[in-house]
């Protein structure tokens, strides 16, 4: 009779109480240091956030008390993740395209999907040492080395991956009864892509590119030695050609100076720079979530 | 009659649609073959580089740890037990962390929405930059452990792996910003295999009789294992090529030591460091030591996906 009570001292019990425990444990470690992470940064960096920040250059490390702004390393971001977006989108939202749309499931389509992913796994700093020994070593882009243009190549290689496999993913996801109504009332297969195939996957395809944009944004290992770095105001087209400052190279380089104004115009270039990456994740986060509600009435 | 005529003579398409029709295809052809393009590309750009540099030492160079640009030479054995010590010896931490918390998010413990919300919490953690979590790990992680190296130090000194006097930045300090930074990737995929385990199997293990834990460590976990190790394989190559973080906080130095609370050296962070100002041999030899980097991620990446490939369709 006693056997159908719940008995706490049961060996099975006991254990299932530790182990849940343990996993309660293992989230709080987990998210742990995001809370920290985030709530330092937006307290740390936040408090340097002056007008003069967005309009200033930054002043070269030394002993002047005030490090000046971030200008140059903003506008400098901004402009390296346009290039890269300039070349990723199109080649990865072509290629997805023939992957989702053209492609059998041959040997092709199999072999650029499995190098989709390797070249996902590739690690970031090698698209450096590539574009490196590709462009700046070799002066290829009329004689300059160090540039603005050649960091933004080094990124799209980044992004790549990125914006195949979502435009992919998201073109496998619109019903075939849409194209097929399409073909069927005449139209060829490139407008069925352009004007019914690839606006109905447009949304997903688009969460999936700005996520891929802002996770180039904060990357530093492929620019450090392509755009490097320039304390120096972006006046023209030309200074694409030249060496071109970006908020994460900034980040890295005033982190490893002994000076105080420069750890802290770190901290407030970091604020800046987590700030919009988490938006937009946060962002699409919401819109994705809506869409799926609004797709299964 | 007529309406019938008008509409078999619109049917042919125009030659120049169908032109357009076969350029779009072409295009989109070629646009999608640009990755195999790049991924050659690297690897063989990459290997041509380092050709001098592989001719001159040969495979010395992965076993001697000289660096030394004034006498020319090279040996990259500190980048290299340093890379494979910080991204083992991370995952080892990551592993159980990640797959308990995976376990936590997709078991009712909590309501859905909490669940919902640590998740996406722990994935955003993924979205910050590495440059920014070396630069936290500099100034509050750093400050935060010292205490504990010295602990560590004085209490478990006889180890090798603790055997020097912790002074600022060391490997161990890499090893923890590389848990946090592999903890979204393996918890999120973890979450995703877990939660692709059939019901009727958690339903037939509660059926005769098996405790909510028996359930889950003798049932769904090994459903579960191949996305699993598929993750975990995933973060490991993240973290052998993971650069800004570990270069911020490993300290940079290519005396070789067994203790983790030394200064040390991975691969990514030897290029970092060197690229940018080195010339002559020591590029070439930068390149190797890319080359050997680039070998070892892709082996992982590629095993990762042979076992999704090969267990996936289990259910």
């Amino acid at each position: 009779m006693n056997s159908l009570y719940y008995q706490k001292r049961l060996l099975r019990n006991i254990g299932n109480k530790f182990f849940t425990s343990l996993s309660v444990i293992c989230a709080v470690i987990a998210i742990l240091p995001l809370i920290f992470l985030v709530t330092y940064i937006l307290y740390k960096g936040g408090s340097q956030i002056t007008p003069e920040l967005f309009t200033l250059e930054p002043n070269p490390p030394g002993d002047d008390l005030d490090a000046g702004g971030i200008n140059p390393a903003l506008i400098g971001t901004l402009i390296i993740t346009s290039i890269a977006s300039i070349i990723a989108i199109p080649v990865g939202v072509g290629g997805g395209i023939y992957l989702s749309e053209y492609s059998k499931g041959g040997a092709f389509s199999k072999f650029i999907r499995f190098g989709v992913n390797v070249l996902a796994g590739v690690p970031s700093i090698i698209a450096g040492v590539f574009i490196y020994a590709l462009i700046v070593s070799t002066k290829i882009l009329f004689g300059s080395m160090y540039s603005g243009l050649a960091g933004g190549m080094a990124l799209s290689i980044l992004m790549l991956p990125t914006v195949i496999k979502t435009t992919d993913e998201g073109l496998k996801l619109v019903p075939n009864e849409l194209r097929y109504a399409s073909l069927g009332v005449g139209a060829s297969m490139y407008t069925t892509i352009l004007k019914v195939t690839l606006p109905s996957a447009f949304r997903s395809i688009a969460t999936g590119v700005v996520l891929g944009i802002a996770r180039a944004a904060g990357e530093t290992a492929p620019l450090i030695f392509t755009a490097l770095f320039s304390y120096y105001y972006i006046t023209g087209f030309g200074d694409l050609f030249y060496e071109m400052g970006s908020l994460a190279v900034l980040i890295y380089n005033f982190a490893l100076e002994p000076y105080d104004a420069q750890n802290k115009l770190a901290w407030a270039a970091s604020f800046i720079l987590v700030l919009s990456i988490l938006s937009v994740n946060i962002f699409s986060r919401i819109l994705g979530a809506f869409t799926e509600k609004t797709k299964r009435v | 009659m007529e309406e019938k005529l008008t509409l078999f003579k619109n049917r042919k398409r125009f030659g120049i649609e169908k032109n357009i029709d076969i350029i779009f295809k072409n295009t989109a052809l070629v646009l999608s073959s640009f990755v195999a393009i790049i991924l050659l590309g690297i690897i063989l750009v990459v290997f041509f580089q380092s050709f001098e540099s592989f001719s001159r030492y040969g495979l010395k160079f992965l076993v001697t740890s000289e660096w030394n640009p004034v006498k020319d030479e090279y040996g990259a054995f500190t980048a290299i037990y340093g890379t494979l010590v910080t991204s083992f010896l991370s995952l080892l931490i990551t592993i159980p962390l990640g797959v308990g918390t995976a376990i936590f998010i997709t078991e009712d413990f909590v309501p859905k929405i909490f669940r919902e919300i640590i998740g996406s919490f722990v994935e955003l953690l993924a979205a910050i930059p590495s440059v920014v979590l070396g630069l936290w790990a500099i100034f509050v992680m750093e400050p935060f452990f010292r205490a504990f190296f010295v602990f560590l130090h004085n209490f478990f000194g006889w180890i090798p792996l603790f055997s020097t006097e912790p002074t600022g930045r060391n490997s161990l300090l890499a090893i923890l910003i590389l848990v946090v930074m592999l903890l979204p990737i393996v918890t999120s995929i973890a979450r995703d295999s877990l939660n692709q385990v059939p019901k009727k199997l958690r339903n037939a293990a509660y059926g005769i009789g098996a405790s909510r834990w028996k359930t889950i460590f003798s049932v769904i976990l090994p459903a579960a294992l191949s996305g699993i190790m598929a993750g975990i394989l995933l973060a490991l190559g993240r973290a052998m090529g993971e650069t800004m973080a570990v270069t911020m906080i490993i300290g940079n130095s290519n005396a070789f030591s067994w203790s983790l609370l030394s200064p040390g050296y991975t691969i990514s962070s030897m290029l970092a460091n060197q690229f940018g100002e080195a010339d002559g041999s020591q590029v070439s030899s930068l390149f190797y030591a890319a080359f050997v980097l680039m070998i070892l991620s892709l082996v992982v990446n590629i095993f990762a996906q042979w076992l999704v490939k090969k267990f996936s369709l289990k259910f």
